[in-house]
C-alpha cells in the first residue's frame, strides 16, 4: 500500500513546503475550506478515528464537545510531547514530514472554530524546534496560515512551544498547565478541556499522528477511511518497533496488523535469530506480554483481551538473554523519576516499588518482597490522580505476572547470600 | 544584578505576542535567559521574575520542575545519555563506565576541566538507533564503547 503519513519521507527536501505541494499537499485543505465545518467534522466522526496518543477517544467525538461550547476564544493544541519510552514515531512526522501536520491543524482548527494554536514539542527533539519554524513560515507565506487563508476570510495562528524534559506533560491537563508557564502537574477532571483548557477556554488537544490523519480523511472520505484495518478501531497506524530487532524503525500499517506480522514478517525478526522472551505493545506504560500472545492484532480494543493496552504503538521487543526484573527495576527508576509529585500513593508508592526491586537486583531480595511489590502497587492503581501512577503499578504487576520465576530466583540466590 | 539588552527584551516582547498571559512566556523565557547565561542563578531567575512580573518563588518553583532548566553551572558541551529500556538492552548502561574510564565522567557531574556534563535521559525517542545521545542539540545513535569516543573527541 502506498504511504500516508509516511510519504515521501525519504526525499531529502521531504520537510520543504514545495515537495510537499508537488506530491498533492494542501489539496485537502482546499476540498475542507469548500465544506461547511461541521461537515468535516461529521467525516472525521465517521472515519472512526481514535486518538493516537495513547487513550483512543474517538477524535469526531472529542471535536463536536468543543463545537457544541459556544465560548470563544478555541484552542487548538498538538500534542508533540512524545516522551514515551519505546516511542519515536512522532518525531518522523515532525522531522520528516511537518506540512502534513500543519495542513492537519488548519482543516482541524477550521471544523472546531479555533484561531489559535500550539505544537508542544518536547525539549528533547531541539533540532525539530527549527524543522517546526520554517514550516510554519513556509505556511505563512503561502497563505495556509494567518489571518486569511486562502482568501476565505479564516484565521489560524500556529505556534511553537517547547517543554522541557517532564514526561508527565504529555498527559494532556498537565501540557496546558505546563503551557501555561506552570509546573506540568496534572489537572482534575471534570472540566475537561474541551469546555475549561488552555487559558481556560475550550481547548482540543490532539497528538501528532491524529492530526496527521485528518488530510487523508478529507481526501478519501470518512467512510473510506472506516474501511481500512480493524472495524473497530480503523485507519492507519505509525509503528514505532525497538529493542532486540533486525529492522527496527517505524512502519505505517494498516490498524490490527498482528504482533507476530510487525516483529517477523516487516522488522525481520530477532537479531542473531534468537528466541523472543518478551514484548511490551505499546510503550513502558503498556503492561508486558509473552511470545504466546504475538498473535494478538495491534489495535485498542485486541490488546486489551491480552491483557495490555495499544498505548502508542511503540513495540520493544526482548530476546531470551534478557534479565527481565532488570527491565522492571530500570521502567519504574524511570516513573519514579517523572512522577510529579502531586498525589501520594504515586509520588512514594513508586518509590518504594523501586527500592524494592533495587534491593532484588542488587542481591539483597527478601522472601516476602513478591508479596510486598504486589501489595504497594495494589495500593496506588485506582488511588493515584492521572495515569501515570497505574501506569508503573500495572507495568510491576504485568512483570511479576509473567516472569514471576525469575524474582523468585532473585531472591532465592539473595537469601544463598545472606 | 542581571541586566538585560535591548535585543533579549525585544526577544522577551516577541515571545509575549505568542500567549494570551504574560505569565505563560514563564518556559520559553527561562530557555532564553540558560542560552545567554549558560545556567540559571538565583540572580538570572530574578531577572527574569522581574521581566515577566511574576513572584521569584513561582519562577523558581517551575523552573527546578523541569529537568532541562540548570540551576548550576554546566561544562561546554552536555552530554545527554539515554538508558531507558530500548537503550538499556542495546548496551547504553555500559556506556557509563566508558565515560568514566576515559573523562571521569559520572552522571548529573561535570569533568574539572569544564569540557563535558553528563545527564541521564529518559528516552530521547531515538529507540531505533540505540543507544543513543544528544551532545548539545547534535544527535548520535547506534554508540558502542568504540565510537562514542570518537565522536566525544570531536568536542573540545
Amino acid at each position: 500500500m502506498e504511504k500516508v503519513l509516511l510519504k515521501n519521507i525519504n526525499s531529502q527536501k521531504s520537510s520543504d513546503i514545495h515537495e510537499y505541494i508537488k506530491g498533492g499537499g494542501y489539496s485537502a485543505l482546499h476540498k475542507a475550506f469548500e465544506m461547511k465545518p461541521f461537515d468535516v467534522v461529521d467525516e472525521v466522526r465517521r472515519s472512526g478515528l481514535r486518538g493516537r496518543g495513547g487513550a483512543g477517544f474517538p477524535t469526531g467525538m472529542k471535536w463536536s464537545f468543543a463545537v457544541a461550547d459556544t465560548q470563544m476564544p478555541k484552542y487548538l493544541l498538538c500534542n508533540a510531547d512524545e516522551g514515551e519510552p519505546g516511542a519515536f514515531k512522532d518525531r518522523v512526522i515532525l522531522e520528516k514530514n511537518p506540512h502534513l501536520l500543519i495542513e492537519g491543524m488548519v482543516i482541524s482548527a477550521y471544523a472546531v472554530g479555533a484561531a489559535w494554536g500550539y505544537i508542544y514539542l518536547r525539549g528533547e527533539y531541539p533540532k525539530i524546534k527549527d524543522i517546526l519554524l520554517n514550516a510554519i513560515k513556509q505556511a505563512r507565506e503561502k497563505n495556509y496560515l494567518g489571518d486569511n487563508i486562502l482568501g476565505k476570510g479564516v484565521g489560524f495562528h500556529l505556534h511553537v512551544h517547547c517543554g522541557a524534559g517532564a514526561y508527565i506533560c504529555g498527559e494532556e491537563t498537565a501540557l496546558i498547565e505546563s503551557l501555561e508557564g506552570k509546573r506540568g502537574q496534572p489537572r482534575i477532571k471534570p472540566p475537561f478541556p474541551v469546555n475549561e483548557g488552555f487559558s481556560l477556554k475550550p481547548t482540543i488537544i490532539n497528538n501528532v499522528e491524529t492530526l496527521a490523519n485528518i488530510p487523508y480523511i478529507i481526501e478519501i472520505g470518512g467512510d473510506a477511511y472506516s474501511k481500512i484495518g480493524s472495524p473497530e478501531c480503523p485507519g492507519l497506524k505509525l509503528y514505532s518497533v525497538s529493542g532486540h530487532i533486525k529492522k527496527p524503525g517505524v512502519y505505517e500499517l494498516p490498524m490490527g496488523v498482528t504482533l507476530r506480522e510487525i516483529i517477523y514478517t516487516h522488522c525481520g525478526g530477532i537479531q542473531g535469530d534468537k528466541k523472543l522472551k518478551a514484548v511490551i505493545p505499546g510503550g513502558i506504560s503498556t503492561p508486558v506480554l509473552t511470545p504466546d500472545k504475538i498473535d494478538c492484532h495491534m489495535d485498542f480494543r485486541s490488546l486489551t483481551m491480552v491483557g495490555s493496552l495499544l498505548g502508542s504503538g511503540a513495540v520493544i521487543a526482548f530476546d531470551e538473554t534478557v534479565d527481565m526484573v532488570n527491565v522492571c527495576l530500570r521502567i519504574t527508576k524511570f516513573f519514579e523519576h517523572e512522577s510529579c509529585g502531586k498525589c501520594t500513593p504515586c509520588r512514594e508508592g513508586i518509590g518504594w516499588m523501586r527500592a524494592i526491586l533495587g534491593r532484588m537486583c542488587g542481591g539483597a531480595g527478601r522472601n516476602d518482597d513478591i508479596g510486598l511489590l504486589m501489595e504497594v502497587s495494589n495500593n496506588i492503581i485506582g488511588k493515584a490522580f492521572c495515569p501515570l501512577g497505574d501506569s508503573a503499578a500495572t507495568a510491576v504487576q504485568s512483570f511479576i505476572g509473567n516472569f514471576r520465576e525469575e524474582f523468585e530466583i532473585k531472591i532465592q540466590n539473595s537469601n544463598i547470600k545472606n | 544584578m542581571v541586566m538585560l539588552n535591548k535585543e533579549l527584551l525585544k526577544e522577551i516582547n516577541e515571545i509575549k505576542s505568542k500567549y494570551p498571559d504574560s505569565r505563560f512566556c514563564l518556559l520559553p523565557t527561562l530557555y532564553i535567559f540558560q542560552r545567554e547565561y549558560g545556567w540559571l542563578s538565583p540572580q538570572v531567575l530574578e531577572a527574569v521574575a522581574e521581566a515577566l512580573n511574576i513572584p521569584k518563588a513561582t519562577v523558581k518553583g517551575v523552573s527546578t520542575f523541569y529537568t532541562m532548566f540548570k540551576h548550576k553551572p554546566m561544562g561546554r558541551h552536555l552530554v545527554q545519555l539515554c538508558t531507558n529500556v530500548a537503550c538499556m538492552i542495546m548496551g547504553g548502561e555500559k556506556l557509563l563506565d566508558i565515560l568514566k574510564e576515559r573523562y571521569g565522567l559520572e552522571p548529573s557531574m561535570t569533568t574539572p576541566d569544564s569540557r563535558f556534563s553528563l545527564v541521564i535521559m529518559e528516552c530521547i525517542g531515538a529507540c531505533d538507533k540505540a543507544p543513543a545521545m544528544l551532545v548539545d542539540t547534535d544527535f548520535h545513535g547506534s554508540l558502542t564503547g568504540e565510537n562514542i569516543i570518537d565522536i566525544l573527541e570531536q568536542y573540545k
